[in-house]
């Protein structure tokens, strides 16, 4: 494999009992690439996404992360999960920790850093989100769109290098959703390598170096956002975009 | 140009008042006692019933009521003999324990609720704390055993009395507890032969009294042991009582595991958090905090249930009244002598259920 792939899937296949998932799957993602991922509902998307931190189990194929393959090793499980951030649809904050808490978790008990040295961490990235004076609150406290901001910068904290974001602003109230992704985009510009299931078409024209088409467990088209959205090749995507336009 | 909107209102905030009906003592009294027929029918039946009960009661009990003198003037007195108590209570609190060594049990106890009340609060939930309950237990160890440091030494048969009960019940508990949650998460578990351990354990514990436990654990037990090794008849009891304990709180705590969201799981794997760092930090803190409520009916429950023990010759709180009610000077006295024993369980029960709601109030803060 090439030095500079972060992420190889090669001929990923997934069943749930017997619903085939996702079918012979090939995707590589290289360092700070920025990749976005969108269609129909129950095609998959979520799924391959998880397959990369091994939320959800391959059963065929190879998916290789940083230079590591995923099998069931445990050992090696938890360590690319800390080298891949994750960011959900419903933010999954920890409601009995504070922000900061939230966000000290994981550099304290996995990367071993000191308390003190993880809270300044922690409020270098609640300041790159705007919500630095929320640090003592509670995530109940706090409206969706500053959760799933908390969210992101809790994955930073673990300084990641990929992040994975599943549908991050479809839970969030149409006002919400900008905040958000302007913090995407301001992490986009930083070289972050990113995938991101999303239907956000502005979001994906402005970050994205490729935007994915998936159906039926498949990657049906890849291409550069200007093609994707202009120039669609395959039948069921033009059918898609002219869905979601309007 | 000035006129308001005819919808809008003019009034002044202030000005307007409910009316008298339905506010102060009288309107609480309407709405509360007397709101329709069957509510007022309810009222009135139960301030019948107060009548009857309530002034016959406090006349037996502070009334007509001896307070010092001894049994055969109790007999001639029509209201409650509150000697029965007061002349004995050194039997029923000790028991067997040497007169004139009581103060050590007396000690221990008093350690025993110093610690309980200064762990309450939470701000003093340090190491420190941790360090205290050991010296705490240790001191508690030598008042009760003796045997050094010039103190004489007491044979565990001859402990009894409250010692026992609250000795069987803050160990019992706080033993069981955590065996509990370990079960509870065994039972969750991938691997299948923890699984199958933790269910067969669960469910077969579960489905035995705890009388048959107590029985086996003072009479078939022993009969395993290699001659000459004997273990201590209270540690008996007190293991039966935690293994017995430790399986409901096991199903209840599962009850709490299984209402955490997915979600949480797999923010607190996707960190990189292992399986004992995710359970430890994210799941059980959420989990055990829901099952509070069902918690302490256990753990309350669990605490009377120590009176069982007078089954295997332990003579626990109940059992030394018990005994102290068959000398021939306070035979039927008994009445007087179980309220005052229920007074004591019901302090202890309401202290815990006391101590739980204040702890989720703490813990709700996160809400
Ligand atoms: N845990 C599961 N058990 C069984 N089937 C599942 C499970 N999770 C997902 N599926 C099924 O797998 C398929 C793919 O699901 P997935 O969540 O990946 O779709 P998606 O593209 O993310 O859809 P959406 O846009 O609705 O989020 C769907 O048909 C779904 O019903
Ligand atoms: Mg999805």
């Amino acid at each position: 494999m090439s030095q500079d792939n972060i992420i190889e899937m090669q001929n990923v296949h997934k069943w749930y009992g017997e619903l085939h998932v996702l079918r012979d799957i090939n995707l590589t993602v290289k360092k700070g690439e920025r990749i976005v991922i969108c269609g129909p509902s129950g095609s998959g998307k979520s799924t391959m996404i998880r397959c990369i931190n091994r939320l959800e189990e391959h059963q065929r194929g190879k998916i290789i992360v940083d230079g590591i393959e995923l099998t069931a090793d445990l050992k090696n499980i938890e360590k690319i999960r800390t080298e891949v951030g994750m960011v959900f649809q419903h933010f999954n904050l920890f409601p009995h920790l504070t922000i900061l808490e939230n966000l000290t978790l994981g550099p304290i008990w996995v990367r071993k850093t000191p308390r003190a040295e993880a809270e300044e961490i922690a409020m270098h990235y609640l300041e790159k989100v705007h919500i630095a004076d929320q640090a003592r609150k509670y995530p109940g406290q706090l409206s969706g769109g500053q959760q799933q901001r908390v969210a992101i910068a809790r994955s930073l904290c673990m300084k990641p290098k990929v992040m994975l974001f599943d549908e991050p602003t479809s839970a969030l109230d149409p006002e919400m959703v900008k905040e958000v992704l302007d913090v995407m985009i301001n992490l986009a510009r930083e070289g972050m390598t990113m995938i991101v299931v999303s239907h956000e078409m502005g979001f994906a024209r402005s970050v994205a170096h490729r935007v994915l088409f998936m159906d039926y467990g498949r990657i049906l088209e890849s291409n550069t956002p200007n093609e994707f959205f202009e120039n669609p090749r395959h039948e069921r995507l033009q059918l898609f975009i002219s869905q979601i336009l309007h | 140009m000035n006129q308001p909107h005819p919808h809008v209102s003019t009034q002044p905030v202030s000005a307007v008042r409910p009316p008298v009906t339905s506010v102060g003592p009288i309107g609480w009294i309407k709405q509360n006692l007397f709101s329709n027929w069957f509510n007022s029918l309810l009222t009135i039946l139960t301030l019948y019933l107060l009548w009857k009960i309530v002034p016959p009661f406090l006349r037996w009990a502070f009334v007509d009521s001896r307070w010092y003198s001894d049994g055969a003037a109790c007999r001639e007195a029509d209201g409650a003999c509150w000697s029965v108590v007061g002349r004995n209570i050194r039997f029923m609190i000790f028991g067997f324990f040497p007169h004139d060594q009581q103060w050590r049990p007396l000690l221990a106890m008093l350690i025993l609720v110093g610690l309980l009340f200064y762990s309450r609060n939470r701000k003093h939930w340090k190491k420190s704390l941790a360090y205290a309950w050991f010296a705490g237990l240790v001191i508690m160890g030598l008042m009760m055993q003796g045997g050094i440091f010039g103190l004489t030494e007491v044979e565990s048969t001859q402990w009894g009395g409250l010692p026992l009960t609250l000795l069987l019940a803050v160990f019992g508990l706080t033993a069981a507890h955590p065996l509990g949650v370990l079960l509870a998460l065994g039972r969750q578990s991938r691997m299948p032969a923890i699984k199958a351990l933790s269910i067969a354990y669960i469910e077969l514990i579960r489905g035995v009294p705890l009388i048959s436990l107590l029985f086996m654990s003072s009479i078939v037990f022993p009969l395993f042991l290699p001659e000459g090794v004997t273990i201590n008849k209270i540690v008996r009891a007190q293991v039966a009582m935690i293994l017995f304990t430790a399986a409901y709180i096991a199903e209840v705590v599962r009850g709490g595991l299984q209402g955490m969201p997915k979600g949480q799981y797999e923010a607190a794997e996707s960190l990189g958090l292992n399986y004992i760092q995710t359970m430890r930090l994210v799941i059980l803190p959420q989990a055990l905090k829901i099952v509070i409520p069902p918690t302490v009916s256990i753990l309350i429950s669990a605490f009377k249930d120590t009176s069982l023990v007078v089954i295997i010759a332990l003579y626990d709180l109940l059992k030394t009244t018990q005994s102290m009610l068959t000398d021939p000077q306070w035979m039927g006295f008994s009445t007087e002598a179980y309220i005052f024993i229920a007074l004591i369980y019901l302090i202890c029960c309401f202290f815990m259920s006391n101590y739980s709601r204040r702890l989720e109030r703490e813990l709700n803060v996160s809400r």
